[in-house]
């Protein structure tokens, strides 16, 4: 029969219709603006509207996303923070764009350098979030950062990030990678029990 | 410029006893196949197509082999691919010719597919093809100064020949490039060009090839042909793509492709690269399916690297899931597309993309990144699946997708609208789809089974069941029937893969910044979601590969873009290039 095909074509669409409804009613007031009406509608359950509301809400970030780099530097039990960035410049080697620059910190009076970067720059507009300087770090001292939201209103002045604007704190780290974070931690305890012994 | 002095002891390859003094094997470490004589180039070619059944011309592309030696000598070197449509090996062969004087005669009257690709020889290279009908620049425009593929060519922000860059460590002083060498004051236009009297609408050349393919075209009345510009802003070119068709009322007489608008020359910025450095830069190539892309030049650069890149076990599994479920969220995209650019505003789009985006999920899950996944490494991959990301690959697998593309089947195949506006539009014939090097869905769609996977399979796709899609009428339709088989093959493999995935490492050896690359030539190619995606690679044992091509699926099938399209109704251009599935990212590289 001529136009079954549209007719077939059309059933779809209203079973699409109706089922956003039959999936707002029975997650009545929990669909929108929850974690666990997030989740539902990114699941294979999903059925009708898929949009999240962003910026109301937004999407839970995986622990691998990753954007901008960002440098970790431990907390002394003094409070003073050491960097964990020796300024050995793997990451500035290995960066395709080449957004990396490293001012290695001599000693001023041997000349030999000293495992310190004295600044580190990352031009933000450049770097195309590989992941490369994290991945290579043999430190653990940069890590890809979850934070995406880094409008500003003049890209010449502020897309430059010096040391400064770079440095966070391992506990940062620790919480929006928690599984690599316990790994690494595992790895790093595990070599120190193995020096002890020697 | 070749040792013509063959060794003696060597017993005469099949090629050099049917050619004697024409064709010589290629004995440099680490290359394959012949040198032909370049005078001799037509008969060669005559007789591969006609008498050995090489009938499917893959790729062409030009080694600018500059050197500072005193002994040796410079020149250019094109490099053919050459391949049988029923499956096989490729028969390489190369052509050497002098750099000051870089003419060599070209295939289009025998391979149609040559035709793109020796205009972009011509225009980053600078290759003289004599007997090309149209040969004009393709991704630059005429306002560009030198062969930018030339190794002494360099770019305005020009810093240095290789990466990484010195001033970067351990005394990087940051500036902005673009203060040091401002826009505006760092263009060089060739001589007689002035850019203030030069408007893109009226391109002289361009206009030209289109009245000489009017030329051609005869009716009985006298009418007034037109030229119309479709594009480069336009809602259905999928980006910045024109296309110049000339028009005798409705009917077109000619059309012309005009692309390059998102040119970055990808291929220089590789040369300049570390190998490792290319893998995200290849993620920018087709941004719909960046994991194909991946998979190609890992595949090219591990033939090189040789037996320590083999990837193990577990590596190979993920790599196929994830080119697989690439393949679904492509032809997803060209599928909601498609239906857009016939008119269904949207509905069947946002039907198609809600799967996709579930897939782009896991990918972030994955790989930190939905688009732009930089997953593949030489020997492996870069991470292991998260914890629960397994099951949920599992359970849009095995539950949701297999529903999905049924639902999508039920919505649109027989409807009658889409039917009656694509059965019978844009028709391409087996031997035309093969002649113009089609590749991918536009070659099986017109009865041509011939996909790499299975013609000649790599990495782990010979261990798994599954059916090369083929379709027979060669119209739009047929290329969208052939995408939902596609993807329901595809969930085949998934399927298997998922239920064999084994456990272990993902990473053969260590994941070094510095790779070595031993000196050699290596044409990696997968049966990307597009078509035939190769990467030709070149390494001279540096950091840095020597030359890096792409072979890219898109542009190629472009060129049969005009076949489809003459002869039709202006309003099926738009049909007919959403049914070929282009992305300019790679288009125009």
């Amino acid at each position: 029969m001529f136009g079954l095909g549209i007719l077939k074509g059309m059933w779809v669409t209203l079973t699409h219709f109706v089922g956003s409804f039959v999936d707002d009613i029975r997650w009545l007031g929990r669909r929108y603006y929850t974690p666990e009406g997030i989740a539902h509608r990114t699941s294979k359950d999903a059925r009708g509207v898929f949009t999240v509301q962003y910026p109301e809400e937004s999407l839970p970030i995986p622990e691998e996303f990753r954007f901008i780099p960002f440098l970790i530097y431990d907390v002394e039990e003094d409070g003073s923070h050491q960097d964990r960035c020796t300024s050995c410049g793997i990451c500035a080697k290995v960066c395709p764009p080449q957004c990396i620059w490293i001012v290695r910190t001599d000693d001023p009076e041997t000349g030999r350098p000293v495992p310190e970067p004295a600044e580190f720059f990352i031009d933000i507009d450049i770097c195309m979030n590989c992941g490369y300087c994290a991945e290579y770090c043999p430190f653990d001292a940069i890590k890809m950062d979850h934070d995406f939201e880094l409008s500003s209103f003049d890209r010449h002045a502020e897309h430059i990030y010096n040391k400064d604007k770079l440095s966070k704190p391992a506990s940062y780290y620790a919480g929006i990678r928690p599984t690599n974070y316990a790994r690494e931690e595992a790895i790093k305890a595990e070599k120190e029990a193995k020096k002890a012994n020697r | 410029m070749t040792e013509q002095a063959a060794a003696p002891e060597r017993e005469l390859t099949a090629l050099e006893q049917r050619f004697p003094g024409v064709v010589t094997l290629d004995e440099r470490k680490g290359y394959e196949g012949h040198i032909v004589q370049a005078d001799k180039l037509i008969e060669f070619a005559t007789a591969l197509r006609d008498e050995m059944g090489y009938d499917y011309l893959s790729s062409i592309t030009a080694v600018d082999y500059l050197t500072d030696d005193e002994e040796a000598e410079s020149f250019f070197e094109l490099v053919y691919h050459m391949y049988k449509s029923t499956g096989g090996a490729a028969l390489v062969f190369k052509i050497q010719i002098p750099r000051d004087n870089p003419v060599v005669d070209s295939l289009v009257e025998l391979y149609p597919g040559a035709d793109f690709q020796e205009r972009e020889a011509w225009d980053l290279m600078g290759i003289k093809f004599e007997g090309h009908p149209d040969l004009r620049r393709i991704l630059m425009w005429d306002g560009f100064e030198g062969f930018p593929l030339r190794k002494d060519w360099k770019e305005p922000y020009y810093e240095e020949d290789a990466k990484p860059f010195g001033n970067r460590w351990p005394g990087g002083q940051v500036y902005r490039i673009e203060d040091k060498n401002p826009y505006g004051k760092n263009n060089q236009y060739p001589d007689g060009f002035d850019p203030s009297t030069w408007k893109e609408s009226e391109d002289p050349k361009l206009y030209e090839v289109l009245e000489k393919a009017a030329m051609e075209y005869s009716e009985d009345i006298d009418t007034e042909q037109v030229v119309v510009n479709l594009g480069p802003q336009h809602p259905s070119t999928h980006g910045v793509f024109r296309m110049a068709v000339r028009l005798d009322g409705e009917t077109i007489v000619a059309l012309k492709p005009v692309m390059g608008y998102l040119h970055r020359n990808h291929e220089q910025i590789g040369e300049r690269n570390t190998f490792i450095m290319n893998m995200p830069f290849t993620d920018r190539l087709d941004y719909l399916s960046s994991m194909s892309n991946n998979f190609g030049y890992a595949l090219a650069v591990e033939k090189l690297m040789g037996d320590k890149a083999t990837p193990p076990e577990r590596a190979e599994y993920l790599r196929v899931i994830m080119a697989e479920l690439t393949r679904i969220s492509n032809h997803l995209w060209a599928i909601g597309f498609l239906l857009n650019d016939l008119g269904a505003f949207f509905t069947p789009a946002l039907y198609a993309i809600e799967e996709r985006e579930l897939i782009l999920d896991i990918f972030e899950a994955v790989t930190g990144s939905r688009m732009m996944c930089n997953y593949f490494r030489f020997g492996g991959v870069a991470r292991d699946l998260p914890e629960g990301t397994e099951q949920k690959i599992k359970d849009l697998v095995l539950e949701r997708l297999p529903r999905k593309i049924d639902e999508l089947d039920l919505y649109l195949t027989e409807n009658e609208l889409i039917r009656s506006r694509c059965e019978g539009v844009g028709v391409i014939t087996p031997e035309d789809a093969i002649a113009y090097s089609a590749a991918g869905p536009v070659l099986r769609a017109s009865g041509v089974p011939y996909d790499i996977r299975k013609a000649d399979p790599y990495s782990i796709y010979d261990e798994f069941k599954f059916d090369v899609a083929a379709r027979y009428h060669g119209d739009v339709y047929d290329r969208y029937l052939i995408r939902v088989d596609e993807m329901r093959q595809s969930l085949r493999i998934l399927q298997q893969a998922l239920k064999k995935l084994p456990k272990g490492e993902i990473l053969n050896g260590k994941n070094p910044y510095q790779v070595r690359v031993p000196a050699g030539e290596a044409y990696g190619r997968v049966e990307g979601p597009k078509g035939e995606l190769g990467f030709y690679v070149v390494s001279n044992g540096k950091p840095n590969p020597w030359r890096y091509h792409v072979r890219a699926p898109s542009f190629i099938n472009l060129t049969i873009l005009e076949k489809m399209c003459v002869g039709q109704k202006v309003a099926d251009v738009v049909v007919n290039l959403g049914s070929i599935d282009i992305v300019l990212g790679e288009v125009d590289r």
